[in-house]
C-alpha cells in the first residue's frame, strides 16, 4: 500500500498546506513537526514559485516572504532530510511545473524518491500536459496528483481514471483563499469519481473552519487546508508552531 | 488529444489549472466552427476596414532611406489603427468571436494601457462589459492610458503583486479568469498564455503580414529582403512575419527589449539571456533565474517589459527561421527621436526597437533591397517618460 492510501486510513484525513520557507525554514520545520504532532495525515509542503497563478493573495504573500528571505529548492530537501530523521507523516510537495522544469524533472523526482516524499501537485499541469512529468513521476515511484475543478463536467472520468495517489477536489472557481461558503456540488462531483476510481479523494481551497473540513470531509475521504494555516504564519511569524499545532488538533478532531 | 495544433515544435500546449480547461477547449471549438465561416470573416472584415481604419498604409521612408545609404525602407503604418495600435486587429476579433460565444464581458492584461485601450474600444462598440488589469507600475508610467480606459468605460485594477508590471497583470487576469468563465472571455493580447490563445492572436495579426505581402508587391513588384517588428510576448512581430514564413528569401527579425543591456539584471531579452521554461500556461523561453523563479524584467518599454516570448516565436528560433536581436534603451530612444526627426512619425517606443535595429543594418544592404519595419503603434503616450529618460520633467 502507497503511503498517501495509508494518508487515509485513519478516519477522515485532515492535509495540511505549509509553504517552505514562510519566513524561514526553521520555523517551517517546526510548524511541520506541530502539524505531524497534531494529527495531521499528509502534509503538502508548498515550494515557493515566483508567479504562483492559482493562488489567493494569502499564498501568494507567503511565496514572497519565503523568496525573500532566500529559499531555495535544495534547502528545501535538506530540511525534508532533516524532518525525515523523525517524522513519518507522508509528504507532498505542491509547486509550479516551472520550477520542477527549470530544476530537472529527473533530479527533482530522484530526491523525492530519497526523501520519501509520495507525491507532487502542480495546479499548472492538466491531464492533457501530465506526459510532460509522469514517466519521470512513474520511474522514481512518485504519485502525480491530479486535480479536478467545479468546471471539469465531462472531465472528471477520464482524469479519476488516470488517476494516482488521490484525488484533489477544488471546491471552488477561482484561486486558493478562505471563503465563507461553499456552492459547488461536490456531492454530485464525487459521486462521478467514485464510479471511475477507488483511489481516495480529498476537497480543497477555501477551507478554513472545523464546520467546514466536516462538511466536505463527510462528503469525501478528507479535507485540505492551505490558507487558514498560511494565515497562521503571517500573523505569529517565527512563533507559529504551536499556533499551528493548536489550529490542527481542532481540525482533525472535527473530522474524527 | 484536444490540442493537435496546440505546439509550436517542442514549444506551446496548455499548462493551466484544471478549472480553466474547459474554457480553453470552448474558445478553441468556437473559434474552430467562426475562423472559416463567411459571415464571421465578413463581420470582421468589416470592423478592420470600417472601424480600425485598415488597410493600413505602407509608408516609403525616403528620408529615412537616403539618410541611411542603403536598403530602401518602407513603414507598415499599424500606429495610424484606430486606438493607435496593432493590438485592434486582435481585440476586434476575439471581441467578435467572444459575443457569438455568448460571452458579455471581456477582461484584459495590459502593459503600455494599448491592449487594454483597444480591449475597452471593442467592448464599449460590442455593448460588453470591461474589466482591465495593469500592473500598478506601469499604471503610473502610462497613466494616460489608464485615463483613456476609464473615458471608454472600462474598469482598471492596479496589480500590486509580484513586481507590479505585465507580467503580474497576465497572472492576475488569468486568476479572474478561472474565478468567472460563464460570462467573460479572457482578451489576452499576444500571441502567448495557453492553446488556442497564440494561434487565435496570430490569425487575427497576420494581417499585417498579408497586407505587407500585397502591398510590397504592388509598389516594388517584390518581396521585401527583410521585415523588421519589435517582440514582447510578440504578436505584432508574428503578425508581421506569418504570410512570409513560407518564402525563405525573406529575413523576419525581431527586437527584443535588452533594457540596460544583456549583460546586466535590467533586461527583458528573452531569447538573449532566457531559458526554456514554463509559465503562463505555455512552454517558451523565460527569463528567470537557477531555481526557474521567473526574473523581475526591466525595459522602458512598458509593452516589452514582460519574461518570456510567444512560443511561435520560440519554434522559429529554434528553426533559425526567424532571428532575435536586442536592442537597449539608449538605442530605442534614439531611434525614437530620430523616425520623428525625420519623417515626422512618432513611433510609439516599443516599436522604436524595431527602428533602432534598421537603422543598423540598412546601411550595410544594398539600394535595391528593401526593408519592412512594423511601426506597431504611435508614441504619443511615451513622450512624459522618453522626457523623462532625456532629464526634462514635464507632466502631462
Amino acid at each position: 500500500m502507497s503511503n498517501i492510501r495509508k494518508a487515509f486510513e485513519n478516519g477522515k484525513a485532515f492535509l495540511p498546506f505549509i509553504t517552505c520557507g514562510d519566513p524561514d525554514l526553521g520555523t517551517t520545520a517546526a510548524v511541520v513537526r506541530a502539524a505531524a504532532e497534531n494529527g495531521a495525515d499528509l502534509i503538502e509542503l508548498g515550494i515557493p514559485f515566483s508567479d504562483p497563478t492559482a493562488e489567493g493573495p494569502v499564498i501568494q504573500s507567503a511565496n514572497v516572504r519565503a523568496l525573500q528571505g532566500g529559499v531555495t529548492i535544495d534547502k528545501i530537501f535538506d530540511m525534508v532530510k532533516d524532518l525525515r530523521k523523525d517524522v513519518t507523516v507522508p509528504f507532498v510537495f505542491m509547486t509550479y511545473a516551472n520550477v520542477v522544469y527549470s530544476y530537472g524533472a529527473e533530479k527533482f523526482l530522484s530526491a523525492c524518491k530519497d526523501l520519501s516524499v509520495d507525491g507532487l501537485i502542480l495546479p499548472d499541469l492538466p491531464f492533457e500536459e501530465k506526459e510532460e512529468f509522469l514517466p519521470v513521476c512513474r520511474q522514481y515511484g512518485v504519485d502525480l496528483i491530479s486535480l479536478i475543478a467545479p468546471t471539469s463536467k465531462d472531465r472528471i472520468a477520464m482524469i479519476a481514471k488516470e488517476a494516482e495517489g488521490f484525488l484533489y477536489i477544488v471546491s471552488s472557481l477561482g484561486v486558493t483563499g478562505t471563503r465563507s461558503e461553499i456552492t459547488t456540488d461536490l456531492a454530485s462531483i464525487i459521486r462521478v469519481v467514485r464510479e471511475a476510481t477507488d483511489l481516495p479523494c480529498a476537497i480543497g481551497f477555501g477551507i478554513s473552519t472545523p464546520t467546514q473540513a466536516k462538511e466536505m470531509a463527510d462528503l469525501s475521504d478528507g479535507a485540505i487546508v492551505g490558507s487558514a494555516i498560511v494565515r497562521l504564519l503571517e500573523t505569529y511569524g517565527k512563533d507559529a508552531a504551536p499556533h499551528v499545532g493548536a489550529f490542527v488538533k481542532e481540525m482533525k478532531d472535527a473530522l474524527r | 488529444m484536444t490540442n493537435p495544433n496546440g505546439r509550436f515544435g517542442a514549444h506551446g500546449g496548455q499548462y493551466i489549472p484544471e478549472t480553466l480547461m474547459n474554457a480553453v477547449i470552448e474558445l478553441e471549438q468556437a473559434y474552430l466552427k467562426l475562423k472559416d465561416d463567411p459571415e464571421f470573416q465578413k463581420e470582421l472584415t468589416a470592423l478592420f476596414n470600417d472601424y480600425a481604419g485598415r488597410p493600413s498604409r505602407l509608408y516609403y521612408a525616403e528620408k529615412m532611406t537616403k539618410d541611411l545609404g542603403g536598403a530602401k525602407i518602407y513603414l507598415k503604418r499599424e500606429d495610424l489603427n484606430h486606438t493607435g495600435a496593432h493590438k485592434i486587429n486582435n481585440v476586434l476579433g476575439q471581441a467578435l468571436l467572444a459575443k457569438k460565444m455568448g460571452k458579455t464581458r471581456l477582461i484584459a492584461e495590459t502593459g503600455a494601457g494599448q491592449h487594454g485601450v483597444a480591449t475597452a474600444t471593442a467592448a464599449t462598440l460590442m455593448g460588453m462589459e470591461c474589466v482591465v488589469f495593469m500592473g500598478e507600475e506601469d499604471t503610473i508610467r502610462q497613466a494616460l492610458n489608464v485615463y483613456r480606459m476609464r473615458l471608454l468605460g472600462a474598469e482598471v485594477i492596479p496589480v500590486k503583486s509580484g513586481t507590479a508590471t505585465l507580467k503580474d497583470a497576465v497572472s492576475e487576469a488569468m486568476r479572474e479568469w478561472s474565478s468567472r468563465m460563464d460570462d467573460t472571455h479572457y482578451c489576452l493580447g499576444s500571441v502567448m498564455g495557453p492553446h488556442p490563445f497564440p494561434t487565435i492572436v496570430r490569425d487575427f495579426q497576420a494581417v499585417i503580414s498579408k497586407e505587407i505581402k500585397a502591398q510590397m508587391l504592388e509598389k516594388e513588384g517584390k518581396l521585401p529582403d527583410a521585415v523588421i517588428a519589435c517582440v514582447g510576448g510578440g504578436s505584432n512581430a508574428i503578425g508581421s512575419f506569418y504570410h512570409f514564413i513560407e518564402d525563405k528569401s525573406v529575413r523576419l527579425i525581431g527586437c527584443e527589449a535588452a533594457g540596460r543591456g544583456v549583460h546586466t539584471a535590467e533586461t527583458a531579452a528573452t531569447i538573449a539571456t532566457g531559458r526554456e521554461g514554463i509559465f503562463h500556461g505555455m512552454k517558451s523561453y523565460f527569463c528567470q533565474d537557477d531555481d526557474g523563479q521567473i526574473a523581475p524584467v526591466y525595459s522602458i518599454s512598458a509593452g516589452l517589459d514582460y519574461p518570456g516570448i510567444g512560443p511561435e516565436h520560440a519554434y522559429l528560433h529554434d528553426t533559425g527561421r526567424a532571428e532575435y536581436v536586442p536592442v537597449t534603451d539608449e538605442e530605442a530612444v534614439e531611434a525614437f527621436e530620430y523616425l520623428a526627426r525625420t519623417e515626422g512619425i512618432i513611433p510609439a517606443i516599443e516599436s522604436a526597437h524595431a527602428v533602432a535595429y534598421a537603422r543598423q543594418i540598412a546601411p550595410q544592404m544594398k539600394p535595391e533591397q528593401t526593408i519592412v519595419i512594423t511601426i506597431s503603434g504611435r508614441g504619443d503616450k511615451d513622450c512624459a517618460a522618453i522626457a523623462r529618460y532625456r532629464g526634462e520633467d514635464i507632466h502631462e
